[in-house]
């Protein structure tokens, strides 16, 4: 089969890999028909990710069919069209129990912090991704749930893993009727994030970036007020002239380790890697945030160590919430406002590429060309 | 600068999920007390085909778990060392980053022992970068150039 092929930093192509096989009896192989990169995907890309080793396929959002099931899997059958969340979650640990599905404590050997993610190197637990033409699909029984009838496989794919990390951002903001909620990042999962803020009553949405193609469709797609960092010189006090003084009751990291924006974080963060990537972005979250308020983190950072303003943290009294979304928890409530027609998360795709593409596509993604949001990889056998 | 503020009430959606109890504290306020257990019956256990690294700071390997590259060669024995150190040690993370780049010089010295030269600016996306930003790809050539004359000039002037 084909699939991508990660061979250091910058430098993806896809060749011929074995089809995977059952390795459980709750495995299942299901053949992808739609598999998207991930912001997440290009800290891969960039070498930010320890113990990402060369030959390893990534891609965690992904949609396909079911072609084999191992004998324990008694909810899906051959031919089922399947959205895969991007957690690997046994469903029956203390974590998953607790709905905390990201945090499984049977699906990774290599780290004791996160839960097994498909194709997200091996502190995420080794498993190969989707960006393939077949993907093995551990605890089958618990993850893929059935497309429902009627439902666009586009939206589909982007309730693997944005979409609810969007609605879980807005959701650990713990946003009240009228609150002011600041998000920084216009990425796709920033985007849903400023959506979903509203689905929770929010009063004001505010999103901060500095490419103005994705400010522009933030501000039409959520709606929202949307910001260039870039013209407004200090985006914390921009933000407090924004909220007589006060600051945002609710601030999100939609950006992680990838932000741009102060030379410092970037020279140390990305450039030379003396901590984990550039924590830009929380560092403004910190800092914009209301004495009292909520920060919720979901943009993603390396396991090391970060420069963040944490005295500020204390001396306001904020209270800091972070995670990986647990897809499964939120999955039903997602599908309803979906089928209502309350969210189109398919309309943040901007290019679709064939799987035998992905090395431009990554490169597309990654280099902001061609006002790129979302990219989507199809194999060709679809 | 102008604001450009939004009337909420007419966004789709507004306010369906407003929850008042929802608090800093949850989800791990959810569940009873039978759900806070610490030993549960556990999955079937995956057998191994490769070796596999084991965070030290779990008791037992996960019932499931990847299996794609094995540890090996030079980046591989420098993957076991940092898994004999726990994840909030530096001696695990910064052998694993330098063994990830290891990794990549013996994926190219792998691709030619299989008789395979990579075309590395194929997959660095180049030709999409030619497509859509070639200004781009000629200042990198120029500065690429340039750099060359100037060696080559330095070394013919040395003298012998």
């Amino acid at each position: 089969m084909q699939a991508i092929n990660y061979r250091g930093p910058f430098r993806i192509r896809v060749e011929d890999k074995p089809i995977p096989e059952i390795q459980h009896p709750r495995d299942a192989i299901v053949q992808v028909t739609r598999a998207c990169i991930c912001g997440s995907d290009l800290h891969l890309y960039h070498g930010m990710v320890p113990d990402t080793r060369v030959g390893t396929t990534f891609g965690h959002e992904f949609i396909g069919i079911v072609q084999e099931v191992g004998t324990e899997v008694h909810n899906l059958g051959v031919g089922d069209s399947v959205l895969v969340p991007f957690n690997i979650a046994c469903g029956q640990c203390v974590f998953c129990k607790q709905g905390l599905f990201a945090y499984c404590h049977e699906s990774n050997a290599m780290s004791s912090t996160v839960g097994g993610v498909f194709g997200y190197s091996h502190i995420a637990g080794g498993f190969d991704g989707g960006q393939a033409e077949y993907v093995r699909v551990p605890y089958a029984d618990i993850g893929p749930t059935v497309i429902p009838d009627g439902m666009n496989e586009e939206d589909a794919l982007l309730l693997t893993d944005v979409l609810p990390t969007g609605y879980y951002a807005a959701e650990m903001g713990g946003i009240k009727k009228g609150d002011t909620v600041v998000v920084f990042g216009a990425g796709p999962v920033g985007i849903m994030a400023a959506r979903c803020a509203w689905l929770f009553g929010a009063g004001r949405v505010i999103v901060i970036d500095h490419l103005e193609y994705r400010l522009d469709f933030v501000r039409k797609y959520a709606p929202c007020e949307a910001y260039n960092f870039k013209s407004i010189e200090d985006p914390v006090l921009f933000i407090k002239r924004q909220t007589d003084w006060l600051g945002a009751d609710v601030c999100i990291d939609a950006v992680g380790s990838d932000a741009c924006g102060n030379m410092m974080q970037t020279l140390t963060g990305k450039k030379l890697l003396l901590q984990a990537g550039a924590a830009t972005a929380l560092h403004w979250a910190i800092n914009s945030v209301k004495k009292g308020g909520i920060v919720s983190i979901v943009g993603v950072y390396g396991p090391t160590d970060n420069l963040i303003p944490i005295g500020n943290a204390v001396n306001k009294g904020i209270t800091i919430r972070a995670g990986q979304t647990s897809v499964k928890r939120l999955l039903p409530r997602l599908i309803e406002h979906v089928q209502q027609g309350i969210l189109s998360p398919r309309e943040i795709i901007t290019h679709r590429f064939a799987l035998e593409d992905a090395a431009d596509a990554y490169h597309i993604f990654s280099s902001k060309l061609d006002d790129c949001i979302k990219p989507v990889l199809v194999p060709s056998a679809v | 600068m102008n604001t450009q503020k939004i009337n909420y009430q007419e966004v789709k959606g507004w306010g369906i999920d407003a929850d008042p109890l929802n608090e800093p504290t949850y989800p791990m306020k959810e569940g009873d007390a039978e759900d806070k257990i610490t030993i549960w019956e556990r999955p079937d256990q995956q057998q191994a085909s490769m070796e596999v690294l084991t965070s030290n700071e779990r008791a037992t390997i996960p019932a499931v778990f990847g299996q794609t590259i094995a540890p090996q060669g030079i980046s591989g024995h420098i993957r076991r060392y940092a898994f004999n150190h726990s994840e909030s040690r530096y001696r695990h993370w910064i052998p694993l980053l330098i063994a990830d780049r290891i990794n990549e010089i013996e994926g190219i010295i792998d691709d030619f022992k299989h008789g395979k030269a990579p075309h590395i600016l194929l997959e660095k996306g180049w030709r999409a970068r030619w497509k859509l930003n070639k200004k781009s790809v000629m200042k990198k050539a120029g500065i690429g150039l340039l750099l060359a004359v100037t060696a080559a000039v330095l070394v013919k002037r040395k003298p012998s």
